[in-house]
């Protein structure tokens, strides 16, 4: 591809919509004033950790959190059940508060994403509610641009979350209630609706939506992974970027631990853009998979699924061994660039 | 300094004095207040950066950058066919023109292709291709050794047998000198838009932060300026001077100049390509150049048919046509730098159109035409030849 490389590349050339850039220069508008990353490690061989032969690594320590806002070690296993009260006929009614805002997160050390979000996290908050709940979602849109919330699941069309039908597109500074009862139970999402729909998306506006069953399913170390990218040149050509639940390769360095023998069940959402195809892998194991998790007998046995955009499922599995096991996308790209962790196991 | 005074007018250097103050203070207004009147630049950073030098090394792969653009550039991540790398270097913001060397952990192959995709603390790409991983001689005194061999093998001995023609050409007639010196301009011709299209070529790659194009222009212009100049000097001494019609050593000694400048060109050609192991050196590379620059020797010497010049003299000549080649090939393979290659290139250009307005006076025939069928034939035989030795040297 001549003419593709040594290319001089203007951020957000013509992928970007170039009103909805905000007009400071973004050095200016970086946390703390200070464009200059995190200290690097003090080492003088090119890989301080890993890289190589040893597998990908960044460069320097790792993001800033605290600026960040969240932590991808507690977006694993947050779980927001909302303010619950009873209905008048004795149904439980959840209700949540999201605010969609723009701001800047640091994806990788010395990097940063100019994301839109939903209450300042990517993924947004996981909701969780039961089959048959009353629920009662209210957007605020704080951001600069218009913006929606569209539940997978079944309900009345005016509540479907996009232009142009019911409330249709929130302006900045609007908000909207989105209400309706939670069906069918499995494991779902939610993000925004507005066009261009990939870049709405792909900017950070998604989460995991979570109904349980009338029956609660098995007691177990619940975990939450969103696999997403980012797209950092907004180009639409793929990804630079690939992680689960924010940061790319967060688990590399604070692996996820459970409990050896313990019954651990993961609810898996691919929300990747410009990518078709994601898949999770996990190292010597193998796990029950649900798909979409609204049936409660597992369809296969495996130690690998693939999934499209917007698909996911439940992994249910125990660690028979102590020690770390890896857990990665087999599409082996993303894993390079990104997607990829441990589990640590104990006890 | 013998300023004519009249009365009531100011002395030049006054008036001079004054204007360059009323320039400054001029200046000095439009910095303060233009600044302030003017909005700010609206959007995101351009952030662009250049790969200067790549050197391979097991296992490590190292990169000079250069930033070409407006703004402050910060290295975040680095990837190598899409797979993050740890890196050392370039924890600062490069501002404008500032250079950086970055060190990449990756276990390259051999002979593989490789894309190595620079992000920016924006989010930015920027992509540098490894055509063929090679691993990169080190600079030492063996390598500038073996530059030194080369440049002789390609500069100085095709040049000297090639003036090794001249006593057969004195056996030949005036026409006959005549078509030799077509000839000698038809080669010249070639090697000149050779050199301007391998320059622009070079100078497109080199991100432009130095004048892309623009520099193979001003290094031919420069050269231009410069060769006409020694030419005028060389006349004017050559008149103060009695002794055997020095029109044809002078234009020997122009030519020599020329094909020198052109040869620094070429031998930095070589040698860039040789340190980023793009050229196989072979006995195709060397008798290729070799026969290619023979044809450079005979042009040195085409006006030399009607004088008895000391062999001392011929070596002169020899070394100062093809020695540049060695000091080229040194420089190419210990610095790699496009900008650079790039102005050489334009040098060597502007060198030879010098030495072509030199010769053509000398192809008029007795009516005082230029071309005639058989200038016309030697001209087109020139640019034939060197076509077809070009074809030799495939780098």
């Amino acid at each position: 591809m001549p003419g593709a490389s040594r290319r001089g590349f203007l951020l957000g050339g013509a992928g970007v919509a170039l009103g909805a850039i905000p007009t400071q220069p973004l050095a200016a508008r970086s946390r703390g004033e200070d464009p200059s990353p995190a200290p690097h490690t003090g080492d003088d061989t090119p890989s301080a950790h890993g890289g190589g032969v040893n597998g990908p690594a960044f460069r320097g320590g790792s993001v800033d959190h605290a600026a960040n806002g969240f932590h991808p070690g507690k977006i694993l296993r947050d779980f927001d059940y909302g303010k619950v009260s009873k209905l008048a006929d004795g149904r439980v009614l959840r209700e949540w508060e999201i605010v969609a805002r723009d701001r800047e997160i640091e994806v990788a050390p010395g990097l940063v994403f100019p994301a839109w979000t939903f209450n300042g996290r990517v993924p947004g908050p996981t909701l969780r509610c039961r089959a048959g709940d009353r629920l009662r979602v209210r957007i605020v849109n704080a951001s600069a641009h218009p913006h929606t919330m569209h539940f997978h699941g079944i309900h009345p069309a005016e509540m479907d979350g996009v232009p142009g039908v019911g409330r249709g597109v929130i302006e900045p500074g609007g908000d909207f209630v989105y209400e309706f009862d939670a069906e069918p139970f499995g494991l779902h999402l939610y993000h925004c609706h507005v066009g261009p729909l990939a870049e709405h998306i792909a900017r950070g506006l998604y989460g995991t939506f979570i109904i349980d069953p009338p029956q609660p399913r098995p007691r177990a170390d619940e975990l939450v992974m969103v696999m997403h990218g980012y797209n950092t040149t907004f180009d639409a050509q793929g990804n630079q970027l690939y992680a689960v639940n924010g940061i790319p390769f967060h688990y590399m360095h604070e692996p996820v631990r459970v409990k050896r023998g313990e019954l651990v069940r993961i609810y898996l959402v691919n929300v990747l853009e410009y990518d078709p195809i994601n898949s999770f892998h996990l190292h010597g194991n193998f796990f029950d998979y649900y798909p979409t998790g609204t049936r409660l007998e597992p369809s296969e046995f495996t130690d690998t699924v693939s999934q499209a955009q917007g698909q996911r499922g439940i992994c249910e599995v125990r660690f028979p061994h102590p020690g770390k096991f890896m857990f990665h996308a087999h599409k082996t790209e993303f894993a390079d660039l990104g997607w990829m962790g441990f589990f640590e196991v104990t006890g | 300094m013998t300023a004519a005074r009249t009365r009531g007018q100011l002395p030049a250097w006054i008036l001079v004095v004054a204007t360059l103050a009323t320039v400054a203070v001029a200046m000095t207004a439009l910095v303060l207040a233009g600044s302030r009147s003017l909005p700010e630049r609206l959007g995101p950073p351009v952030e662009r950066l250049t790969v200067e030098r790549t050197v391979l090394s097991p296992g490590v792969i190292e990169l000079v950058v250069r930033n070409t653009g407006p703004d402050p550039v910060q290295i975040a991540q680095i990837s190598v066919n899409d797979t993050y790398v740890g890196f050392t270097g370039s924890t600062e913001p490069l501002s404008r023109l500032a250079t950086d060397t970055v060190r990449l952990a990756y276990p390259w192959q051999d002979g593989q292709p490789y894309l190595v995709s620079v992000l920016t603390s924006s989010g930015a790409v920027v992509e540098h291709e490894i055509p063929a991983a090679a691993e990169t001689p080190a600079t030492g005194g063996g390598l500038l050794a073996l530059m030194v061999l080369l440049g002789t093998y390609v500069g100085i001995i095709p040049v000297a047998l090639g003036m090794a023609f001249l006593p057969a050409l004195r056996r030949a007639g005036r026409s006959a000198v005549r078509v030799l010196l077509a000839l000698t301009v038809g080669l010249l011709a070639f090697l000149a838009v050779d050199a301007a299209v391998e320059g622009l070529e070079l100078a497109e790659r080199s991100g432009g932060a130095f004048g892309g194009p623009v520099l193979v222009l001003l290094g031919a212009g420069l050269a231009f300026l410069a060769l006409t100049a020694v030419d005028r000097f060389l006349r004017s001494r050559s008149r103060r001077r009695a002794g055997d019609s020095p029109d044809g050593w002078r234009l020997a000694l122009m030519i020599a100049i020329g094909i020198g400048l052109h040869n620094l060109g070429e031998g930095l050609a070589i040698g860039s390509a040789y340190a980023v192991g793009e050229l196989a050196l072979g006995t195709a590379l060397v008798v290729g150049f070799a026969l290619h620059n023979t044809t450079e020797g005979l042009a040195v010497v085409a006006p030399l048919t009607r004088q008895r010049p000391s062999l001392l003299r011929l070596l002169f000549l020899g070394l100062l046509a093809g020695a540049p080649a060695i000091v080229g090939a040194v420089v190419g393979a210990a610095v790699d730098n496009t900008a650079l290659a790039s102005l050489l290139f334009g040098v060597g250009v502007g060198a030879i159109v010098q030495v072509v307005i030199q010769i053509a006076p000398s192809l008029r025939n007795h009516a005082g035409k230029i071309i005639d069928p058989a200038i016309a034939g030697g001209l087109a035989a020139g640019l034939l030849i060197m076509y077809a030795t070009g074809l030799l040297v495939a780098t």
